[in-house]
């Protein structure tokens, strides 16, 4: 299932890119829907570092994919504000992009065509179809460029969206617990895979997941998160890439580690 | 474990492909012997000889010569741009607003009963209006046939709509779709289908309700040509025209259905 990286070389990157700054800074963001609503998360405040990869750990209602919306400009908070390399977030943008638990491909274009959405939107015309031929190859779809989305298996579809997520070279990706509907060597695979292109192209991610394992295998850092929003634990998860691709002890010992902790302040493993 | 073959059936196997025209050419031959034997009938029918000139031969040699002098397209034509012209304002007017309904409830629920109320009243009760409304008569045609269209249209828009994931819409938006983009890359595209199935069935009602929409006024077309040859008594004339009606109708939605099944994307299996 673990790939070797030699074609990642072939992909550069926008000139000056690396460098960019795609920290993320939400400051006292609140949230509640309706007019009445409980409130879903109030007065988050987190700092994510440029390159960073996070996971957002937490049980449903925690108001983990809400503040996910509001970072990637698909929500608009009821109070406070989110910062994503200096800038403000006001709408959506090709320089942040969400990866949902759905791919919601579109069916009546084909894997390149959905691949190039992002830079039809952006009106880059020139180069296009050489960024989409390289995208694909990263995601290992290379050879299925032409085929019917409706044909791919969901693993695929979700390589499919993840090249898409890509193909603009945002700096920040938001993954909404993409992986949940696949099987599990199949999540494996693109938990790995995803990874390793974030490294790869110095991506900042920043991951909600209900899952422990999943956040020990991806991220650099996990953060729980309560009842509206609350971080109730912030911990650093330092394993090797080794450690993350073979599960080894370590790797179940960190599991083991986050799941007690968890369990503790939240009542949650 | 017998090797002796068993024949289960006395037919031929025959492909589906050459099933399908032998099936169609049978249907035809069976129309035509109804109608040679209406003929017959009405020949020898003491009261009603006058009128054997419908019969298959007579009306079909006549096709043949009206074929040949250029009669057949030249009274075609009037009606073909007629109907195109019509359509082309059913479509103008019943896109736009079957989206609008489709997309807004409000909208939908405000416009439901009088658009309904609407779309049952028969399109010729329409002609003493039009033809007070409009200075000519082509233009009063014109009127009546987009009214009988524009309905197919705008309710298959309208469900078609209805059916549009939301999550193709996100999708879109997180990757920096302006609300253009959204018609043209999203809307437009998933209901192409229906579009184009309402454009089909209005063609069908256009093309009924134009024949009598000709008996007003105007001096060309199949209508006119249907109420000429009654008046002067000329019934090959008469059933030829009858039968070049039925066969550009039949092309007409012929071409429809091969668009249709062009843009649909939809999955049968």
């Amino acid at each position: 299932m673990v790939k070797s990286d030699s074609t990642d070389a072939r992909l550069p990157r926008r000139s000056g890119a690396t460098t960019a700054r795609t920290d993320v800074s939400i400051r006292g963001v609140t949230h509640a829907y309706g007019h009445a609503g409980p409130p879903v998360l109030s007065g988050v405040d987190l700092e994510i570092a440029s390159g960073e990869i996070v996971a957002l750990i937490g049980r449903s209602g925690s108001g983990k994919s809400t503040l996910l919306h509001i970072v990637a400009g698909l929500l608009k908070p009821k109070d406070g504000a989110v910062w994503i390399g200096g800038q403000r977030v006001q709408k959506p943008s090709a320089d942040w992009v969400m990866m949902f638990q759905s791919p919601s491909l579109f069916p009546w274009m084909n894997v390149a065509q959905n691949t190039g959405l992002g830079l039809r939107y952006a009106g880059q015309r020139a180069g296009a179809a050489a960024r989409i031929a390289e995208v694909l190859a990263l995601v290992d779809l290379a050879a299925l460029a032409d085929r019917n989305v409706q044909d791919l298996s969901g693993g695929q579809q979700q390589r499919v969206a993840l090249a898409r997520s890509i193909a603009t070279e945002p700096g920040l990706l938001l993954l909404d617990e993409p992986f949940s509907a696949l099987d599990i060597f199949t999540r494996r695979a693109l938990q790995n895979d995803v990874r390793r292109i974030a490294q790869t192209l110095g991506l900042t991610l920043v991951l909600v997941t209900h899952d422990v394992a999943e956040a020990v295998q991806m991220a650099d850092r996990s953060v729980l998160l309560a009842e509206g929003g609350r971080i109730t634990a912030d911990t650093p998860i330092t394993l090797t890439e080794a450690d993350r691709h073979t599960h080894s002890r370590d790797f179940q010992k960190e599991v083991t580690r986050l799941r007690t902790l968890y369990s503790e302040v939240a009542g949650m493993g | 474990m017998s090797d002796v073959p068993v024949i289960t059936s006395w037919r031929l196997p025959v492909p589906g492909r050459v099933r399908g025209v032998l099936n169609a050419a049978l249907g035809i031959a069976a129309l035509l012997l109804v109608w040679w034997i209406g003929g017959r009938l009405v020949a020898n029918s003491p009261g009603m000889f006058a009128f054997s000139n419908f019969a298959p031969e007579p009306a079909l040699s006549r096709l043949w010569q009206m074929t040949l002098s250029g009669e057949v397209w030249a009274m075609s034509w009037p009606s073909l741009y007629r109907v195109g012209l019509g359509l082309v304002f059913a479509i103008l007017i019943g896109v736009p607003v079957g989206i609008a309904i489709g997309r807004l409830t409000f909208l939908r629920e405000v416009t439901n009963i009088p658009f309904q109320f609407l779309r049952m009243i028969s399109p010729l009760s329409w002609m003493p209006i039009a033809v007070m409304a409009f200075a000519t008569w082509d233009a009063a045609i014109v009127f009546l046939i987009a009214v009988a269209a524009v309905w197919p249209v705008m309710f298959s828009t309208a469900a078609g709509l209805r059916r549009l994931d939301p999550a193709w819409l996100k999708v879109a938006r997180n990757l920096g779709a302006s609300p253009l983009h959204q018609l043209t890359t999203v809307i437009l595209p998933a209901i192409a289908t229906d579009i184009l199935t309402g454009i089909r069935l209005a063609l069908g009602v256009a093309w009924v309700v134009l024949v009598p929409a000709e008996y007003l006024g105007v001096t060309s077309g199949l209508g006119y040509a249907i109420n000429d040859a009654r008046d002067t008594l000329d019934y090959d004339r008469l059933a030829a025209t009858v039968v070049v009606i039925g066969i550009i109708g039949f092309v007409i939605d012929f071409i429809c259905l091969k668009a249709v099944q062009h843009v649909n994307w939809v999955r049968e299996s």
